[in-house]
């Protein structure tokens, strides 16, 4: 099959950027669309040009690196399915395919389809963890997790850390995301000491990084890789009024920066 | 060269906690006075960034992805062993240490092999503290499964995505010791020299890749964490940025390069579908609990699955190796595989797969129990594949998984060159010639969690009153000379192919003439196939662009010009091994019923190997394995 590709080229944040139109021909339906990518790469190398650059790391869906829109949708046409999963089976011979990076003020562009992302990487800084020193844990077994609850935290951290969620927001909110790590580690025993500093830490530190408000359209979880739900959403809205609620009256006041 | 393992006196069972006693401390108001490098945030490099952090040492933590969470670890689906016998079937540290040593086939080192059995337990307390969610029976109690090489349940899992949540509990507490200000964090930067100065490893160079700025850090000690080097082969279910660069170029410095043909190739893969191909993707072992491995027993039966009838289905793990079955070790099952391939009875378009038939316990469990226990697993194979594998068997075939070789370490973990440790994956330790499936989590976390806590400070304290190199030190000036030289001269050739043409070419070569079977022609050619091909790539390559930018090719360049290198230590160490152990199968050494055939009289050593200088025979140092506890025995699985 062929396709003709649309893709953002962008040499840094401070350049402009523009759409540059590139013919990916003898493609085989079976190749994933980063597979694709690298053909296209091939062909521009030889040529002399420089190569589309493009973030990827374990082309099966579970490091969070790959992070593309394709056709106007993060992580492109397919339910639950990372860019680098995506194959091109899910597209028509002919089709035109525009390709762009993950846009959001609070990650701001490097080079054509390559993001910084550091801003979750500081949000989870803030209290994503339980704050364990190795060596101190008690037994395994000493700590009883019941079987739901155990589930429904692996539902939650089984988030990728892609980014997708802010993409596909209207507001680039990052609702999703700080939800999913808050409602991980908040669900569980182990968490519940730190529970309240964790969601006001969090949700501070998601506003300081400039994402935006949330106000539950859901595209969030449309475009997830990992099918991670709204409910989360809920949880940490439920978790982060609690806290405010039990926090002394100057931590109770909202972000200002 | 002298190598001493320093293993410490005294009974097996007893080593660790003597050395432990023995070995030096570093008081709370020194270790402050500390900067250790860690190179790499996996399992191994995360857990120990993060946990010298918490003791008080000032960390600096590199990686190349965007963010620690991202490191290759994060893909291993199975599970991590521990020797906890909450199942009550028997297991132990002894057994988890024997099954270790035989998996191996006898070519680890005993001492570190029974302390990671020892400190396995501890591993799974620390992850549940930390909030990994393992899974649970509806007690609230851990629940176990079982994998390869083990006839006891002592895999614990997170669904199939156990490295990733192993992972992100080592990336939490390290983001914690990053907020403490314990940890600086340097992401998207790559490691391209280690700076060795009056014979100690005392920092490192690196380029930041989105701007290309070359810098120096220095340290009182350097921690290698960077994982293994299976991309050499090109196709391969590593992450496609994992690479040699960071080890080799120790290696080029002084550190010894210990086993570097042992290769493990995992037996249950996705099989390649075509040219443009850029990686393979596991089928998690665990899968090998609930299925069942076969192929026709006629040679080129094309029929579908669903019309080959039982009686003429060959089970061959099943009936190979009845005691083991399906959960045969991998080395093992990837031969197999080859074997019944090898005799076109191979299934798919290419004849290179077999099938792995979940439809008896979708029958006796049904389906619900299979897609709770691997769902994920399912869904990939389907994304991948587009094929439903509750309805039809999966098709696998084996592929290139991890490297159990790697740099030589003693048993604290530090390499010859004094000052530079190197954990997990990219050590060499504890694997011998195959490692068994859920042992690699195991590992990482045993050395970064564990191990190098305690046995750095050994160093540290020797170093007491040395103070650390400045970064204008004549030693660093010189290494940033020389990456900047190695930056340019890439740039700089006027040639016509890509280094994605040449990573494929080595590939090749190194599958099949030092693939899952190895013999002396072979291998020999393959020698002169990789020093041909390493020649014209420093003729013909072509690499876009610039050095002080964001770029992709030149940072891949750089890693495929040490492939060159490392392939010929590959293959050369492959040809010197005159024997068959584990995943090394020297075709010239089996038994009459095709396994293989050790050479303990000779080959009962680690093949440790010096860089002699470009283009020249690298020199062998060997330790022998001296085995106090266990007795030398044939691996059988019968």
């Amino acid at each position: 099959m062929n396709v003709k590709l649309r893709v953002w080229r962008q040499p840094d944040a401070r350049s402009p950027g523009r759409f540059v139109e590139y013919e990916a021909t003898n493609l085989n339906p079976n190749m994933s669309f980063l597979e694709m990518l690298d053909v296209v790469n091939e062909e521009i190398t030889k040529r002399g040009d420089d190569p589309i650059a493009f973030d990827h790391d374990c082309r099966e869906g579970i490091c969070g690196m790959c992070s593309c829109v394709i056709n106007g949708e993060p992580h492109g046409p397919e339910y639950k399915v990372a860019t680098c999963q995506t194959y091109l089976r899910s597209f028509e011979d002919g089709d035109t395919i525009t390709v762009e990076p993950f846009r959001a003020k609070a990650f701001p562009l490097i080079k054509d389809l390559v993001i910084d992302r550091g801003a979750f990487d500081r949000i989870i800084r803030a209290g994503g963890f339980i704050s364990a020193v190795t060596g101190s844990a008690p037994d395994g077994n000493a700590i009883l997790v019941p079987k739901p609850d155990a589930d429904l935290a692996m539902d939650a951290a089984a988030c990728i850390g892609c980014g997708a969620c802010v993409a596909a927001c209207k507001n680039a909110s990052a609702m999703l995301f700080v939800a999913a790590k808050v409602s991980h580690l908040n669900l569980l025993p182990q968490g519940k000491p730190e529970k309240d500093r964790r969601a006001l830490a969090m949700v501070d530190a998601m506003d300081h990084e400039g994402f935006g408000a949330c106000t539950v359209t859901g595209s969030c979880e449309a475009v997830c890789p990992k099918g991670i739900s709204l409910n989360f959403i809920a949880k940490l809205n439920r978790d982060y009024l609690g806290a405010l609620l039990r926090a002394p009256a100057k931590k109770a006041a909202p972000a200002s920066d | 060269m002298n190598l001493d393992p320093r293993i410490p006196t005294g009974p097996l069972a007893q080593k660790w906690e003597h050395h432990r006693n023995e070995i030096k401390l570093v008081s709370p108001a020194n270790k402050r006075k500390y900067e250790i490098i860690v190179v790499g945030t996996g399992l191994a490099g995360g857990s120990a960034a993060a946990t010298l952090a918490e003791l008080g040492y000032n960390v600096k933590s590199f990686c190349i992805q965007d963010s620690p969470r991202r490191a290759h670890s994060v893909a291993a689906q199975g599970g991590i062993n521990a020797a906890k016998n909450y199942p009550n079937d028997g297991d132990s540290v002894y057994r988890l240490f024997y099954d270790t040593i035989k998996g191996g086939d006898f070519r680890s080192r005993e001492a570190n092999v029974h302390r990671l059995a020892e400190v396995s337990v501890n591993i799974i307390d620390q992850c549940v503290a930390q909030g990994v969610p393992f899974a649970r029976e509806y007690s609230g109690y851990l629940t176990n499964r079982s994998f390869g090489g083990a006839q006891v349940s002592r895999t614990f899992y997170a669904r199939g995505q156990t490295g990733q949540q192993l992972l992100l509990g080592a990336y939490s507490a390290l983001m914690r010791q990053a907020a403490l200000g314990q940890v600086k964090i340097f992401p998207r930067t790559e490691m391209l020299d280690l700076v060795v100065v009056n014979g100690h490893a005392k920092g490192i160079v690196t380029r930041n890749m989105i701007t290309g700025e070359i810098s120096s850090h220095a340290a009182d000690a350097v921690v290698l964490a960077t994982g293994g080097y299976g991309n050499a082969y090109y196709l391969s279910t590593y992450g496609r940025g994992s690479n040699a660069t960071a080890i080799w170029r120790a290696y080029r410095k002084g550190a010894l390069f210990a086993n570097p043909c042992f290769t493990q190739i995992h037996p249950t893969c996705i099989p390649v579908s075509g040219d443009y191909q850029s990686k393979l993707t596991l089928m998690s072992e665990s899968l090998r609990n609930d299925g069942r491995v076969w192929v026709p027993k006629k040679t080129g039966d094309k029929r579908p699955p669903n019309k080959i009838p039982e009686d003429e289905r060959d089970y061959y793990l099943e009936r190979k190796y009845p005691s083991f079955g399906n959960l045969a070790p991998r080395d093992i099952s990837s031969r197999a595989a080859k074997q019944v391939c090898d005799e076109g009875r191979g299934v798919g378009e290419s004849g290179l797969g077999v099938y792995l038939d979940f439809s008896q316990r979708i029958k006796e469990l049904g389906i619900e129990t299979i897609r709770e226990r691997y769902g994920n697993l399912f869904d990939m194979y389907h994304e991948i594949t587009h094929e439903n594998a509750y309805q039809t068997p999966m098709r696998i075939f084996p592929a290139i998984h991890y490297m159990m070789g790697g740099l030589w370490v003693d048993y604290n973990l530090m390499s010859n060159v004094p000052g530079l440790f190197v954990i997990g994956e990219a050590n060499f330790s504890d694997h011998g010639a195959n490692r068994l499936g859920a042992s690699a989590l195991m590992q990482g976390l045993a050395d970064g969690y564990f191990v190098l806590p305690y046995t750095i400070g050994d160093y540290l304290d020797s170093q007491k009153g040395q103070s650390r190199p400045r970064v204008d030190a004549a030693e660093f000036k010189r290494a940033e000379q020389q990456v900047t030289d190695g930056i340019q001269k890439l740039l700089s050739i006027p040639g016509h192919k890509t280094v994605t043409e040449f990573h494929k070419q080595l590939g090749k070569i190194l599958w099949e003439h030092c693939g899952m079977a190895r013999n002396e022609t072979g291998l020999r050619e393959g020698l002169q196939l990789v020093a041909g091909l390493r020649e014209e790539f420093w003729k013909n390559v072509r690499v876009p662009g610039e050095g002080d930018e964001l770029n992709q090719s030149l940072e891949r360049a750089g890693r495929v010009a040490d492939y060159l290198e490392l392939a010929e230590l590959i293959v050369y160490d492959a040809l010197m091994r005159d024997e068959s152990c584990g995943c090394h199968f020297r075709e010239e050494h089996q038994t009459p019923d095709g396994e293989c055939l050790r050479n303990d009289e000779q080959y009962a050593y680690v093949a440790a190997w010096g860089y002699s200088g470009p283009g020249k025979t690298p020199t062998l140092n060997r330790e022998p394995l001296v085995y106090e506890e266990v007795h030398l025995a044939t691996r059988s699985y019968k």
